[in-house]
């Protein structure tokens, strides 16, 4: 047990090093000077002004340095804490940036995910036993889990927001409103968030069922169930069996889900101007704002390999297969 | 299976359950605690806008303007302060209206040239900050020695200007070592009064990159609340114009929306969700003339007050582009009427040959751009070409140069700016049928800048200077000399006229009312640009804006009774008549 979470841990620490300084790199090597682009922004009146106004954010941000010193630096303000300050919502924090996106990121990924998991798997597995429903719920499926993630959103937001009206198509909610613990604040949340959330519910959604129903048709082959039926065993029971079973690649294939599914997240975060991470990687780029791309894929990165830690504990839980190996390695 | 998935059950509730949380109570922390209008919404209906914490009717809904959150409340940082920062906050000494040439005073109560090189200014008496402590010299003296750090962005003032001496609390003496009369004037209107008393002891990081929350200035609005999507104003009591000017601002509330995408801010439009929108939105002018109750400045075409010149930057340190028969066959061969109608359908006016602002037009000298000024005329281009040696020589439709060198030359505009796009392709193709080898290219915006600013570019499109109250601004972005390593701001196509440059700065120190003085000097200097043709000017970029009557009304447009102020929220343009747009406004009837 011990060696097989040491290992896994091990393999999280070395990803999680490679993907912080692959995010440090990348920015670094996109064409352009963020600090050149937020003067020429600036469109300073006074050209005389510009060069000193330069010198003194490229210094502020550290990037008169040699790269290995940047490199350094970056990790140990990293140790403290410290993400920097945004360029482009200068002079605020980039953790402050952050905290404020994050909870509406999380608000639609926790859900969709694991909804999309629980309600796709379920309705796959009761698809596979119904002919009429497997002959449409099939290729409604492939459509679903075909459709990229903004393609949908788009069509969403065209559909119920632009043409019918029932659902607002950009924000977190109203614009008359302002935070608070009221039944209009919250109603006009959830009213905003709903439509974001369904296009990344339905595209998932029929990825798991797809997959479901494909597992739970090969288990009902497998030679355990013949030999089940053979002994008379309930069809209850078989089926019970056979979920068992097929659930387990669905788990991998969770893991291996996640980062889709947070990409998926980000674009549609786009579609709906909805402010959680996603919007703010696409305003980081476009800025050039290096501290701020690196917090966001840094929470990205954490984000991903803790819900990975979380599913290879899960899967020791719901494998016994994975225990019993543990058990004789150890 | 009952047994196997409890184990989820927990994972499950967990996951419900923080996201609720991070859903309802996370985001409601940023901002803090509630404003006092939340609780009324409490009881309110759960939908609909009803229980809104912003009633309707007086509510200003803007948009146009922040294109990120509200990030700093700082005055001096005039290109990133939450829209409204200066202007509602606040204030500077003088108004300026671009439309009439007209400055006003503001805080100031008169200002004059009391010598060659000494200036006089009186000050409003009676004024005060929104602290309650009372407006003096001692503040305009504070804000302008501010400029004496080096990160400032009004820094260069210092270097022709001596001091700023209070005579008393009222009145202030500026001496200058040189009169540069246009740039002070300039001055006089775009530098906002910050309060001595908070901002002493602050410092040169803490002026220049300060958040400044909670601003605290004249101007008629307070600071009431921000999120990620917006911005919102009080209105404030005992705001000094009220008493001394007769001036009121109407909405009770200012909710500055950040641009998302055109279609979200022609959506708020149509819903009357938005009142005043400085978004570019293409083909609004469809609905203008429909009866959707969008309104703009003019009715017709080009429906926008000009706002600024688009310019095409050649860049003259590079072959062909040193020649200017070669600069000059290009300016005859694009077609910029294809582009007013075609790319913009007519949303914007194609500029004079002087590149100067229709508001400017009294310093165009009319025998100049007749005599010397270019039009679209792909034949002149082809003759202009011919008569220079370009020829072609391999047969394929384009010039090669004298030297027999192949010209192929890439336009630069940057990437997901469309209307821009869209024109360079039109630039492109009406150069190539004149035989000039001109292929659009679209890099990122950064990846622009820098090789805009290091000068390793052929062509460039630019409109970065405003409209303001001097063409000498125009000038300095033309012709600023010396050029330097990277050229950031002005002059980007490193183009080396020592006569012109020498003009410009002569033109700044002619007195604003010397309107023949200024145009001798005008006349000389578009005789070397049209002689010259350093850079293109292309058309006029409108002052984007679309206003529906349904909450507020008496917008400024072009009707014979409407206020003429420019109908904008823009940073920098409060001051040239946003501030005076608002006191004009009136609640709609039944609204």
């Amino acid at each position: 047990m011990r060696r097989y979470f040491g290992r896994k841990l091990l393999i999280y620490g070395l990803t999680f090093f490679v993907a912080v300084t692959i995010n440090w790199m990348i920015p670094r090597f996109m064409p352009g000077d963020p600090v050149q682009s937020m003067l020429s922004r600036a469109n300073v009146a006074q050209p005389a002004a510009v060069e000193a106004m330069r010198a003194h954010y490229t210094a502020m941000f550290g990037f008169d340095l040699p790269l290995w010193q940047q490199y350094l630096n970056f990790w140990g303000a990293l140790l403290r804490g410290d993400l920097g300050i945004s360029i482009w919502l200068f002079p605020t924090p980039v953790s402050d940036v952050i905290i404020r996106a994050v909870p509406y990121t999380l608000g639609l990924l926790i859900p969709s995910i694991l909804l999309s998991w629980f309600a796709g798997n379920r309705f796959g597995a009761f698809a596979a036993r119904r002919k009429w429903l497997d002959n449409t719920v099939l290729p409604v499926g492939y459509v679903l889990t075909a459709t990229p993630y903004m393609w949908l959103a788009i069509l969403l937001a065209w559909a119920l927001g632009i043409v019918a009206g029932v659902f607002p198509v950009a924000g977190a909610y109203g614009f008359d409103l302002q935070p608070s613990l009221s039944w209009g604040f919250v109603g006009s949340l959830a009213e905003h968030w709903f439509l974001p959330f369904a296009s990344l519910f339905l595209v998932a959604f029929g990825g798991w069922a797809i997959g479901m129903r494909n597992m739970i048709i090969y288990e009902l082959e497998a030679d355990y169930v013949n030999y089940l039926r053979a002994l008379g065993a309930p069809a209850r029971l078989v089926r019970r069996y056979a979920f068992r079973n097929a659930i387990l690649p669905q788990v991998t294939g969770l893991a291996l889900q996640l980062g889709v599914l947070v990409a998926g997240a980000l674009v549609t975060e786009i579609v709906f101007s909805y402010p959680g991470l996603g919007h703010l990687i696409l305003q980081a780029i476009q800025n050039q704002d290096f501290f701020l791309l690196q917090g966001t894929f840094l929470f990205i990165v954490i984000g991903v390999l803790i819900a990975n830690f979380v599913i290879d504990v899960a899967y020791v839980l719901v494998d016994p297969r994975t225990r019993t190996g543990m058990g004789e390695a150890a | 299976m009952r047994n196997r998935t409890r184990f989820l059950i927990p994972v499950l509730a967990a996951g419900l359950l923080s996201a609720a949380c991070s859903g309802g109570g996370g985001s409601s922390t940023p901002t803090g605690p509630a404003g006092d209008g939340a609780a009324g919404g409490g009881a309110a209906a759960p939908a609909g806008g009803s229980g809104g914490a912003f009633p309707r009717n007086e509510t200003l809904y803007t948009s146009g303007t922040q294109w990120g959150p509200p990030a700093n409340w700082n005055p001096l940082r005039e290109w990133d302060f939450a829209t409204g920062t200066k202007g509602l906050v606040y204030e500077t000494l003088f108004m300026y209206d671009p439309n009439t040439d007209k400055f006003t005073p503001w805080l100031a109560e008169s200002g004059d040239w009391t010598g060659e090189l000494e200036y006089t200014l009186k000050l409003r008496k009676g004024i005060t900050w929104s602290d309650g402590k009372p407006f003096t010299a001692d503040d305009v003296i504070f804000t302008f020695e501010l400029g004496k750090m080096e990160t400032v962005p009004y820094h260069p003032l210092w270097d022709w200007m001596k001091s700023a001496e209070k005579v008393d609390d009222y009145t202030i003496k500026f001496t200058f070592a040189t009169a540069n009369y246009q740039e002070w004037a300039n001055h006089l209107y775009s530098r906002a009064i910050v309060p001595k008393h908070l901002w002493e002891g602050r410092s040169e990081d803490e002026v220049m990159n300060g958040v400044n929350e909670k601003p605290v200035g004249t101007g008629p609005y307070a600071y009431q609340s921000h999120d990620q999507d917006r911005m919102v104003w009080v209105k404030r009591d005992g705001w000094w114009a009220t008493k001394a000017l007769n001036k009121d601002v109407k909405p009770k509330y200012i909710v500055d929306i950040v641009n998302s995408s055109n279609e979200v801010a022609m959506g708020l439009l149509l819903q009357k969700g938005l009142d005043l929108s400085n978004n570019f939105l293409p083909g609004i002018a469809n609905l203008v003339k429909g009866s959707f109750g969008i309104k703009t400045y003019y009715d017709q075409p080009p429906y926008m007050l000009p706002a600024n010149t688009t310019w095409m930057w050649f860049n003259t340190a590079k072959k062909p582009m040193d020649d200017k028969e070669f600069r000059k066959a290009v300016a005859y061969a694009i077609d910029t009427k294809k582009i007013v109608e075609g790319v913009y359908g007519n949303l914007v006016k194609a500029s004079d040959p002087s590149g100067l602002l229709p508001q400017w037009d009294k310093y165009v000298d009319k025998n100049v751009t007749s005599a010397l000024g270019f039009s679209y005329n792909p034949d002149k281009a082809k003759q202009l070409l011919a008569d220079a040696g370009y020829k072609d020589r391999n047969g394929d439709g384009l010039v090669e140069s004298p030297s027999g060198a192949k010209i192929s030359l890439k336009l630069i505009v940057p990437a997901g700016w469309t209307d821009w796009m869209e024109a360079a392709r039109v630039i492109s193709s009406s150069a190539k049928a004149a035989g000039i080898d001109i292929e659009a290219d679209f890099p990122d915006y950064n990846a622009l800048v820098d090789v805009r600013n290091q000068g390793k570019f052929d062509l460039v499109l630019n409109n970065d200077k405003q409209l303001a109250n001097t063409p000498w601004l125009y000038y300095d972005y033309l012709f600023r000399l010396p050029v330097q390593k990277l050229q950031s701001t002005t002059n980007f196509g490193r183009y080396e006229n020592k006569r012109a440059w020498e003009l410009t700065q002569q033109l700044d120190q002619v007195k604003p009312e010397d309107v023949e003085g200024m145009k001798k000097i005008t006349s000389e200097l578009q005789k070397i640009q049209l002689g010259d043709m350093p850079v293109v000017p292309l058309w006029y970029n409108g002052l984007w804006s679309q206003t529906t009557d349904s909450t507020w009304k008496n917008w400024p447009t072009s009707a014979a009774d409407a206020p003429k102020y420019p109908p904008t929220v823009w940073r920098n343009w409060l001051e040239m008549g946003g501030t005076l747009m608002l006191t004009e406004l009136q609640p709609a009837s039944g609204g």
